[in-house]
Formats: structure tokens, C-alpha cells, sequence
């Protein structure tokens, strides 16, 4: 039951009228951030308030929801972004990538590849990739304005000239369909090559006010250099819990004598995979458990 | 007073029925050459699909641009009472309604600003038939390519040429929508 306190997923009619429309202006433009007029919600910044907008504006009553935090299901602010929508839109919830409609992200895309009908959310802290160089936004606005992006290129290949490869290991910049240069949100560059996806991908930042998105399909190309191409860098391990070669893994500290293990950052793919049966290096004693 | 017929033909459960026809309004945007069904409102001479979009995106901060056609008192009351959008010129348009004839010449809408592109006018094409045939269609939101029923090629393709400038389209016919952003390609059949 949608808690009759509320409007239907929180904000007013003309609240989401306004982000619906620069929804929709974004997809028109992909990869160009519209300025949009964010709301105070009942969380802080930092919680995602751009993706709880964002989410908002989409959600109907037949949505199923899912939200991670780093891959996962469980933290506090997944736990209490899923909370919000079901008290404030009636929404269903689940954990598993493939059931839900709906997906709102911090620093993640999912193992599962997504298909068409699902949205990913992305909750966005600094949406300009140009902020670094340029902390003007007048002047950023008009480096997108004339596709002026020799400069990040420069710091790109500072990075290579001083450590032999670019450091970013997160918000790696992307050039969307040969035109405007987004911040994919703080995901690993691992994730990069995910963001050409069947999925719509929408990108809200609160603080900042932006919302960007990309439409199904569209292409996304890390930046690089010919002779430093793009590298998503998977780590040279396994999931200890699952097994799989191929997911994005979480270095975790054990115990007091620095014993360590690796398991999948997505929590919903590495229990989907352990109930499946495949098991890793150290899930012998986990499962005994 | 407004007639009678301008106080019906809006939602009965507005914060529902606008969600689910964005969904739809989105699915369309995002994949040029989808057309999804919307329902649930009804304005004078309008398609309900174009009745459905208009409450759903338009209100007071939209400026409205109604073209020859679409235009009458029974509408114009309607739009006051459910959507209070001012009714404009084309020039300064965040939305158009009309045939596409009517909406010509198209060069009168706001196409947005080298750093503001989204400041551009979403217009919304009464059509007579819409159907996945026609012209071919490949860019952002489509996997490989997409048909579609325009009412030409050629302005499209001209849009296209200003991108990331442009307008964007919404077509209506019906209880159906499709979309043509500014970013697609678009070639005759
Ligand atoms: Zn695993």
C-alpha cells in the first residue's frame, strides 16, 4: 500500500513534470547534462538524491525495483532508497537484476547483462568530466558547447607520460556517439564497456542539478590513444565465493592477520551463481557455515 | 466559464495515469520508431494520444504553440483549465501541436543553443496513420534500424544536420505515440 501521506512516489505532479521533460530532452541529446531545478528530499546529499528524483519521474505502480550501493542490495542507503519507494510509490521490490524493471545505481553497473524495457538509474555526484580542468561552469559549458576537449585529452596522456598508463580507475570519461564527453558516474572503468547497453541509462546529480542519459544502444567509447588503447582492467582473480573469472571483484579483509579474500562486488550475481552451484577458492567454509 | 467540455477529458487519477504515460513517452523518445499506447484523456478536436502527452508534459512553465487546425476556443479552454500552459507564437514554443502541414515551416521553432541544446521545441504531430514502415531510421536507441511512418524525409534529415541543435518529435494518432528525436538518421524508404 502506498502510504496515502504521500504524493505518488514522493514528489508533486509538477516536480515531475519538470524532470520528465528534461528526461526526455536528455535522451534527445545524449550525453548532454540539462540543467534541471532539483528538489529537496527526505535525504541527505550523497544519498542519491539526483537518482531518487530521476527514479521518481519514472517509476509507476507496475515497476519493479531494485536497488545496489556498490553492487550491493543490502548497505543502508540501498536498503532505504528501496524502503522510500515502496513506502511513497507501492512499487515492488526485488534483489534480482533480471526481474527488475527499474534499477537505481551508485557506482555499479550490473554483472547481468540488462535488456530492453529495463531503465538503469545512476546516481551522479559530479556529472561534469570536464570539472577537474575547469572548475568555471560557464567555461565548461562552453568547452561542450564547441566540442573543446583537447584538454582533457592532454591530461589523459600527462597520466600515460608519468605512470606509464591512465591512473583513473573510476569516472573514466566516455565520448557519446562522437559528440559530447560524459562522466559515466563513479563506476569503475571496468564497467565501461557495459554502458553501451539494451537498457535506457539515466544520470541524475542533486547538488549539482543535472540530469543526462543515454537512449538503448547508443555509442559510448572510453577515451584513449592509439597507442594506449582502453584497458577495463579486470583484476587477475577469482570470485573465492563463486568462482567467476569475469565479474568485478571487492578485495575483503578477513581477519586480524591480513587474510584476504575476493568476492563479486554484485551481490545479487555472485548468490544467483552460488545457488546455481558454482563455488570458489574459499566457499567450502562459507557455505558449511 | 469554460464550457463543459473543457472541465472533462483530463486524468482521474492523475499521478497514476501521467506516470504511465510517460513510461511511454520515454520508451518512444528512447527508441525511435516504437509506437506504445497511452490512455486516459480526452481534449477537444485532439487525438488521445496528443491529450495524453499534453497533461502529461505541459503545464504553467510551458509555453504551448497550438497550429492552424488544432486551434479552437473548445481547445484553447481545455488547455487553461487543465494545463494553464500560455499559448504562444511558434518562435517561442517549448511545445507545438498540429498536423504536420500546419506546423510548417519549421524553421520558426526554438531549436536550442550551442550551451543550451535542450532549450529546443518538443512538437507533437497529429498524424492520420502511424505504423512501423516507411522511412529507415538508425542512431541512439536503435539497434540496428527502425521503421517508421513520417510524413517526409527530408525536414528530418535537415534537423538531423543541426545536431546536437534541433527539434524533437512526437507523433500521435489515436491512442498511440512515436518520437523522432533530433538524433536519429533518417533516410527515405
Ligand atoms: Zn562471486
Amino acid at each position: 500500500m502506498t502510504d496515502a501521506a504521500y504524493n505518488f512516489a514522493y514528489l508533486d505532479e509538477q516536480t515531475k513534470r519538470m524532470i520528465r521533460r528534461a528526461i526526455l530532452k536528455g535522451l534527445a541529446v545524449p550525453g548532454y547534462q540539462v540543467p534541471f531545478a532539483s528538489r529537496e528530499m527526505p535525504m541527505p546529499y550523497g544519498w542519491g538524491t539526483g537518482g531518487v528524483q530521476v527514479t521518481a519521474a519514472c517509476l509507476t505502480p507496475d515497476d519493479v525495483l531494485k536497488v545496489i550501493d556498490q553492487g550491493a542490495d543490502d548497505t543502508t542507503n540501498a536498503v532505504s532508497i528501496r524502503r522510500f519507494f515502496e513506502r511513497t510509490g507501492g512499487v515492488a521490490v526485488t534483489t534480482r537484476t533480471e526481474e527488475a524493471s527499474v534499477i537505481q545505481t551508485r557506482h555499479r553497473i550490473p554483472e547481468t547483462p540488462l535488456t530492453e524495457g529495463q531503465i538503469l538509474v545512476y546516481q551522479v555526484p559530479i556529472p561534469e568530466p570536464l570539472r577537474f580542468l575547469e572548475p568555471r561552469e560557464t567555461e565548461t559549458r562552453k568547452m561542450h558547447a564547441l566540442e573543446e576537449y583537447g584538454l582533457m585529452h592532454v591530461k589523459l596522456y600527462e597520466d600515460i607520460a608519468h605512470n606509464g598508463a591512465i591512473s583513473t580507475a573510476y569516472a573514466y570519461p566516455v565520448k557519446v556517439e562522437g559528440r559530447y564527453v560524459m562522466d559515466p558516474s563513479p563506476i569503475p572503468k571496468f564497467d565501461n564497456p557495459r554502458l553501451e547497453s539494451a537498457a535506457i541509462q539515466l544520470f541524475g546529480a542533486g547538488r549539482e542539478q543535472r540530469i543526462y542519459a543515454l537512449p538503448p544502444h547508443t555509442k559510448v567509447v572510453s577515451l584513449d590513444f592509439e597507442d594506449h588503447p582502453f584497458d577495463p582492467s579486470k583484476a587477475d582473480h577469482d570470485c573465492d565465493l563463486c568462482g567467476s573469472g569475469s565479474s568485478y571483484l571487492d578485495e575483503v579483509i578477513m581477519d586480524d592477520e591480513g587474510g584476504r579474500m575476493f568476492v563479486c562486488s554484485d551481490t545479487d550475481y555472485c548468490a544467483t551463481r552460488r545457488a546455481r552451484g558454482f563455488r570458489g577458492a574459499l566457499s567450502s567454509e562459507e557455505d558449511a557455515a | 466559464m469554460p464550457t463543459t467540455e473543457a472541465l472533462t477529458g483530463g486524468f482521474s487519477d492523475a499521478p497514476v495515469q501521467a506516470a504511465r504515460a510517460f513510461r511511454a513517452a520515454l520508451e518512444v523518445m528512447a527508441r525511435p520508431g516504437h509506437i506504445a499506447p497511452v490512455t486516459g484523456a480526452q481534449a477537444p478536436g485532439l487525438s488521445g494520444a496528443a491529450s495524453v502527452l499534453l497533461l502529461t508534459l505541459c503545464d504553467r512553465e510551458t509555453p504551448l504553440h497550438l497550429a492552424q487546425g488544432s486551434d479552437s476556443a473548445a481547445l484553447r479552454d481545455w488547455v487553461a483549465f487543465h494545463l494553464g500552459a500560455p499559448l504562444v507564437p511558434a518562435e517561442e514554443a517549448m511545445f507545438a501541436l498540429g498536423s504536420w502541414a500546419a506546423l510548417a515551416p519549421l524553421e520558426r521553432f526554438r531549436i536550442g543553443t550551442a550551451e543550451y541544446p535542450d532549450r529546443a521545441v518538443t512538437l507533437i504531430v497529429e498524424m492520420d496513420r502511424l505504423a512501423p514502415d516507411g522511412a529507415r531510421l538508425t542512431g541512439p536507441g536503435i539497434a540496428t534500424e527502425a521503421r517508421l511512418s513520417l510524413p517526409e524525409t527530408a525536414a528530418f534529415q535537415r534537423n538531423n544536420a543541426l545536431f546536437p541543435l534541433g527539434w524533437d518529435a512526437f507523433f500521435t494518432c489515436g491512442d498511440d505515440i512515436a518520437a523522432l528525436p533530433r538524433s536519429t538518421k533518417v533516410e527515405a524508404a
